[in-house]
């Protein structure tokens, strides 16, 4: 069992929870994942990792609550514990092996979106330890959506911040942002964006105009998540690659996301009634589009 | 009493368990057992011990069946195999012990793998465990993977006295037994979970959801943990895909996935939260057992169900038990035919298989005849989804992460067949990680031989 230290809802229905996971803690590196189970019966939930502590063994996770799995996790409380919780998964962030002479000579830009925003943080930190600079661009659809505020502020060179509506910061989407911050004169060498799906394929179609090489960290279908099955694969510059052994970090300008995407939806009908069942119980009564409940 | 033919086995009829995940075969009870043990001739020279990975005392187990002495026919069981229950269900014994049975010139050869389950499962109903050694050496040994290959040499290991622990990458016990072998082959809780609990009840310390790797390396494990020794065994890897047009659209798994999915994750169950796709038409691309496993599964989940081999069935990899067992089932084989495209709807979904037919020319290297396309021969099979079956290649995670441990070019383990030792002193390997894509029996085999060839190592070591 991996006990939970500490659990809060940092805004409407995105958590944050630290896990005491000692091996984990000890190996991982930013860019990387865990496989979480909050019972014995659970599915098997990929989240990337979002901060860790080398000397109390614990790791950060921020996750959403999409569907049946995440609304178990978000239902658990300080001092509970997950039923299993395995990692660190995928390989790192390619910078972790960059010389860092050379990460020196290189202006990075990062854009999170919505809860991407957590997997970006400690990349940006790691970074900011090793005396390299980055500018960080957060997105969200409205200002209560904003999460890890003052975290990323405290490692970020320039935290530049944009919703949708224009409720805090600047107003409109990432893509708008990052173009804006090179016709204001920016200049950099190297993004990496991490957000949904669509949002990270917005960014690359706006990188590749812009001439910036971009990362992504795509976030497919998985199950085992150590290179079984095969679930997670996706078409990188027209070879297949496995998200969880070659990955989860791919170029984006290579990334085939219009099928990725389609592939993201194999199980949502299936995914969605469970949800449903999940959080309304028995007063689910329809709405789910498969019940017939409401006619 | 026809003495040239086998007692026959009671198995589930086929059309009702089409339509369940129950056990297919019912096995013995103690009167077929003992009738079918008094055909064994009792040879002087048993050439079935010959056949056997982990050389059982055949002869020796049976004579104890026949007189009804099944407890001790258990004890000379748990001499060779931590495993009998499972090895009497999935071992290819036509092909093994029973393919050198003398009974098997004449007539057929005696049922010892149906025997071997038989006595598995009554020792277990009478609730028989293996007692842990009296003595211990307090020496660690680590193994990795707690599949068929793993738990034989943790188990053997943990008899002669070490202190063995098995790290797990998945949050269940069983490796290919637990994901990969369906339910109505090897039944999950009252088999294999079983089986597990009888090697842990030697003493050996289990501790899962570590990926040796990734959440700690060979050289963590030797340099601060303390482990004097490793056994890698932590099976195949990656499932291949054929390459085609389409094997990217919504409705394409690979029979790892599927399986795990149905198998452990007990997607098969209304009550599971993982989900599986349920399907009305479905092609399994392939001829080996885990094509049958996935053909079979998908037709109890309510498919119709059909397999596409590129050879003809006397090349079917699969054993001839599971071809017929499918058959019976009602799954429809299309042989000599080989996919050419996956046909995708606008939406990204399969509709349909585009396959071309085969004939079979001059031997390959592999000895079997090579398939040869027939030119505008061409045809579409309706499905709405298709299982991939094509084998898998070695997961690299180990070998990357590992100095000094010699893989070969298909990226498998380099290691001595005799006593599973690697290029690495102290590291050890066997099973799929070493062979590829192998049998249960195979690797067990290869850890038998590496609890040994451990043993020998440290022996010479504390000299």
């Amino acid at each position: 069992m991996y006990r939970i230290v500490k659990a809060k809802e940092l805004t409407n229905n995105i958590y944050l929870m630290v896990i005491e996971a000692k091996r984990v803690a000890k190996n991982c590196l930013p860019g990387q994942f865990v496989i979480v189970r909050a019972e014995e019966e659970s599915e098997r939930i990929p989240l990337t990792i979002c901060d860790y502590d080398r000397e109390n063994g614990t790791v950060t996770i921020v996750f959403q609550v999409v569907g049946a799995g995440s609304l178990l996790l978000s239902q658990k409380k300080e001092g509970e514990a997950f039923h299993d919780f395995v990692g660190p998964l995928g390989r790192p962030s390619d910078f972790c092996e960059t010389p860092l002479e050379e990460l020196k000579q290189k202006k990075i830009l990062f854009v999170a979106g919505g809860v991407g925003t957590a997997p970006v943080y400690p990349q940006v930190k790691w970074l900011k330890e090793r005396g390299i600079p980055s500018d960080v661009i957060v997105g969200a659809k409205t200002k209560s959506l904003l999460i890890m505020e003052d975290e990323m502020r405290a490692v970020a060179q320039n935290l530049y911040i944009t919703t949708d509506d224009g409720s805090y910061g600047r107003t409109g989407m990432v893509t708008k942002c990052i173009e804006d911050l090179v016709a204001e004169g920016k200049k950099y060498d190297i993004c990496v964006a991490i957000g949904p799906m669509i949002m990270m394929k917005f960014c690359c179609l706006t990188t590749k105009k812009l001439g910036i090489p971009t990362v992504v960290s795509m976030n497919p279908v998985m199950v085992d998540g150590t290179g079984m099955c095969g679930g997670c694969r996706l078409t990188v510059g027209g070879e297949v690659k496995f998200a969880c052994v070659d990955g989860p970090e791919f170029d984006g300008h290579l990334v085939d996301f219009d099928q990725a995407m389609k592939r993201q939806t194999i199980y949502k009908t299936e995914e969605g009634r469970r949800y449903l069942a999940a959080k309304e119980g028995a007063t689910h009564h329809g709405g789910c589009g498969h019940c017939g409940g409401e006619q | 009493m026809d003495v040239l033919k086998k007692v026959p086995v009671r198995e589930q009829d086929p059309q009702r368990r089409a339509a369940n995940f129950e056990e297919v075969c019912l096995g013995y009870n103690e009167e077929e057992a003992i009738a079918e043990a008094n055909r064994c001739l009792e040879c002087k020279k048993p050439l079935c011990v010959s056949g056997c990975p982990v050389s059982i005392d055949i002869p020796g187990f049976l004579s104890k069946v026949k007189k009804g002495e099944f407890a001790e026919a258990f004890g000379v069981l748990g001499e060779a195999s931590a495993l009998p229950a499972i090895c009497g269900r999935v071992c290819p014994q036509e092909t093994q012990c029973e393919g050198k049975c003398i009974r098997g010139i004449k007539g057929e050869a005696v049922a010892i793998g149906k025997l071997e389950r038989f006595v598995a499962d009554w020792a277990r109903a009478q609730g028989i465990k293996p007692e842990p050694p009296k003595e211990t050496n307090g020496r660690k040994v680590a193994v990795i993977g707690s599949g068929p290959a793993g738990l034989t040499c943790a188990g053997d290991l943990a008899k002669m006295g070490y202190d063995v622990t098995i790290f797990e990458a998945l949050h269940e016990a069983g490796g290919v037994l637990v994901y990969g072998i369906p339910e109505f082959r090897l039944p999950k809780e009252d088999v294999v979970k079983k089986e597990i609990e009888n090697v842990i009840a030697l003493g050996v310390t289990l501790e899962k959801n570590v990926v040796v790797g990734k959440s700690v390396t060979i050289d963590e494990l030797m340099d601060e943990e303390g482990f004097e020794a490793v056994f890698i065994a932590s099976g195949a890897g990656l499932p291949k895909f054929m390459g085609i047009p389409g094997e990217q659209s919504n409705g394409v798994f690979s029979a790892n996935e599927y399986l795990t999915r149905s198998n452990l994750m007990k997607a098969f169950s209304e009550d599971s939260t993982t989900p599986i796709m349920r399907a009305h038409k479905v092609v399994v691309v392939g001829g080996g057992n885990v094509a049958m496993d996935a053909a079979r599964t998908a037709l109890r989940l309510g498919a119709q169900t059909n397999i596409v081999y590129r050879r003809s069935e006397a090349e079917l990899p699969a054993r001839v038990e599971e071809v017929h067992h499918a058959k019976e089932e009602g799954i429809v084989f299309h042989l000599l035919t080989n996919p050419t495209e996956i046909l995708a709807d606008e939406n990204g979904w399969v509709k349909g298989v585009r396959c071309v037919r085969m004939e079979l020319g001059e031997p390959d290297a592999s000895g079997r005849r090579r398939p040869i396309e027939i030119p505008d021969s061409e045809f579409i099979i309706d499905a709405d989804m298709v299982i991939m079956a094509l084998g898998t290649s070695p997961n690299p995670l180990i070998a990357n992460t590992t100095g000094g441990l010699d893989v070969n070019r298909h990226g498998c383990i380099v290691a001595n067949e005799e006593n599973g030792q690697t290029s690495r002193e102290g590291v050890f390997a066997g099973g799929d990680a070493v062979t590829g894509a192998a049998t249960v029996i195979l690797a067990m085999g290869a850890g038998k031989a590496a609890a040994k060839g451990i043993d020998e190592y440290l022996s010479e070591k504390k000299k």
